[in-house]
């Protein structure tokens, strides 16, 4: 079931659950940001609407830059006016920042400690019909093998806003990766949200879990349905949602592993480098347990509609309930 | 404000000083570039000694001028003037590209806190100088006197990131914003105007809507009028052509692009400081 101390939205299971796109999200929570704090500046690549800066522009026509398409020097620039004392948020796609600027973001911003906030929007291959040059789904590996660099995929757009809005405090630069296509409402205003913290979504009515997702990204509202079905067919499942992939939340994927003993990480991402990759890492050291990673496996995106792309990279739920079964049919061979 | 007599002899004579420091450094390292740092000693000592505003006793002040030095790889030169005009001991310098030392043999600010910015990777100064203007320039309007200094090396032009900034700065008429490029002519490979002709950089700045001066990088006096008009420039950036001599000071080591990534050894070193130390045999060294 739901986690009932979440306060997460009641519909989620209803088909005509709302649907929004996480981008924006981030373009409320950057005009919320603008209005709280003087500092807070913005500056974009030719996609101030797609990325949603639009609504930030709108109402800071002299702290936001239009930097053309240049999105190196967008993130040389941004870490410029950090050095000034600036809050830099710079938006592009995924695929161009930091696809194509990961050195300068590299160098003058991480290497600096400048807090700058990268955003990577129309990430994942959701993107859809543009097809494959504009998918990132390395993204996630480039950003968090820099060091200083924190690591954000909001699950929905309530928490893509409360992401925005807590970069701002953060004490490193940001990395936040968003989405173009709308994907259901998972959260609630009232939902806790903290920089680094994952939290149990779903949890079994009874007794201890048999298998622990975890999920990144709009990815989530897959695993929470593929939760359910589980638990429909009498399968202990909890569900964790991993929104701060760096620095990773290591009690809690501790915890899960020792009580379920069996793991399955969900990303819209390479399954090389990625999220579950972070959490293979850790717990290869500390508590190792058989795993089982959706994600794209070493192929590039094409074009498609949101769902059928997820469904053809094994990434929709019926492959994450069959991850699952595979992961716990592993372990009962061992423990039986 | 035009250099007298005397201060122009002033500088000259820091300007060697501080190229003693440079060979010295380099030869403790045993690694580095010498050509790139002994060419701007003149320029670096008129700025750090004349035309910035800087207090070395107190980094932190707010209202100080910027610089960025985009080239990293010539950071002695950096090291040098801001140890010789006090921001840490003159001694320090000795434990360049060593273990543990602030200097790093590309500057990191993590570890020497008085610079502006972290630098080494080619063609990413520029922008952080016009992000640092745009900053400025939000918070104080057109009437900000507080300007930012860019160090740029010609080769470094070939990168393409640099004319995005160029591109930007000139979109948005950075009065605040002065680069000095060290137009040297020489890159790792070679002269620049065979491994990638600039030419005519001049002509390329000005189209990007830039104010363009070209100098004597070893004449003090044009440096100095040259950055006093780059202030005086209204509603465009300005970019100061720097002609430079590489090497400049030890005869045996200018105009050799072989120079440019290669530190002296300990005799060349010793040959070099008795040239710099003697004008060139013209008087007797003080340390013979």
């Amino acid at each position: 079931m739901l986690n009932p101390q979440l306060r997460l939205n009641t519909n989620l299971f209803d088909p005509n659950v709302e649907q929004v796109p996480t981008r924006k999200g981030f373009g409320e929570g950057l005009r919320e940001a603008g209005i709280r704090n003087d500092n807070v500046v913005a500056l974009c690549s030719d996609l101030t609407e797609s990325t949603q800066m639009n609504l930030f522009k709108e109402k800071f026509e002299n702290r936001f830059i239009e930097m053309g398409i240049a999105e190196q020097n967008m993130a040389v620039v941004a870490s410029g006016m950090a050095a000034m004392g600036k809050i830099p948020f710079m938006s592009s796609y995924a695929m161009f920042s930091p696809g194509r600027n990961w050195e300068q973001i590299r160098t003058t911003i991480a290497y600096n400690n400048q807090k700058v906030i990268i955003v990577g929007s129309h990430a994942g291959v959701s993107v859809g019909p543009d097809g494959g040059t504009h998918q990132a789904i390395e993204d996630i590996a480039l950003m968090r093998v820099i060091p200083n660099m924190t690591v954000i995929y909001p699950a929905d757009t309530v928490e893509a806003k409360k992401a925005t809005m807590a970069a701002v405090y953060n004490k490193t630069p940001v990395y936040i990766r968003l989405a173009r296509e709308k994907s259901p409402v998972i959260t609630t205003p009232e939902t806790p949200f903290e920089i680094g913290k994952a939290q149990l979504m779903f949890i079994p009515e009874l007794g201890l879990a048999q298998v622990g997702i975890i999920a990144t990204g709009p990815l989530l509202a897959r695993a929470l349905f593929a939760a359910k079905e589980l638990e429909k067919r009498g399968v202990r499942v909890k569900v964790l949602s991993l929104t701060t992939i760096k620095p990773l939340d290591t009690n809690a994927i501790l915890a899960l592993a020792q009580e379920a003993k069996a793991i399955v990480t969900v990303e819209e991402h390479q399954i090389a480098g990625g999220m579950g990759s972070a959490v293979a890492e850790y717990l290869a050291k500390v508590y190792p347990v058989h795993m089982e990673f959706v994600g794209v496996d070493d192929a590039f995106g094409q074009s498609g509609t949101q769902d059928e792309l997820i469904a053809h990279y094994n990434m929709d739920t019926p492959n994450i309930i069959k991850a699952c079964e595979k992961v716990i049919d592993r372990k009962s061979k061992i423990y039986q | 404000m035009n250099l007298t007599d005397e201060k122009i002899k002033d500088l000259s004579l820091k300007a060697e000083r501080i190229r003693e420091s440079i060979i010295e450094m380099l030869v403790e390292a045993g690694s580095g570039h010498t050509a790139g740092p002994l060419g701007m000693a003149d320029i670096f000592t008129t700025l750090y000694f004349h035309s910035l505003r800087h207090d070395p006793k107190n980094p932190e002040w707010k209202e100080r001028d910027r610089v960025i030095l985009s080239n990293g790889h010539i950071c002695p030169i950096l090291y040098a003037a801001m140890a010789h005009s006090g921001y840490f001991p003159i001694e320090e310098l000795k434990t360049l590209r060593k273990f543990g030392s602030r200097l790093q043999g590309h500057p990191h600010r993590e570890y020497l806190p008085f610079l502006e910015t972290s630098s080494g990777p080619l063609g990413e100064g520029l922008g952080q100088a016009v992000g640092m203007a745009l900053a400025d320039r939000i918070d104080f309007g057109e009437k900000s006197d507080r300007f930012i200094y860019c160090f740029l090396g010609d080769g470094e032009l070939n990168e393409g990131s640099n004319w995005e900034a160029i591109m930007l700065a000139g979109k948005e008429r950075l009065r605040n914003l002065i680069v000095i490029v060290d137009r040297n002519n020489i890159q790792i490979d070679g002269y620049t105007e065979d491994i990638m002709p600039l030419d005519n950089l001049i002509n390329k700045w000005q189209s990007f809507n830039w104010h363009v001066e070209e100098i004597d990088g070893h004449n003090f006096e044009n440096i100095s009028n040259a950055i006093d008009i780059a202030k005086a420039v209204y509603e465009r950036p300005s970019v100061i052509i720097a002609r430079t001599i590489p090497g400049r000071g030890v005869k045996e080591f200018e105009r050799d692009y072989r120079w440019h990534g290669k530190p002296p050894t300990k005799e060349e070193g010793r040959i070099a400081l008795q040239e710099l130390r003697t004008l060139g045999g013209k008087i007797k060294g003080e340390h013979q």
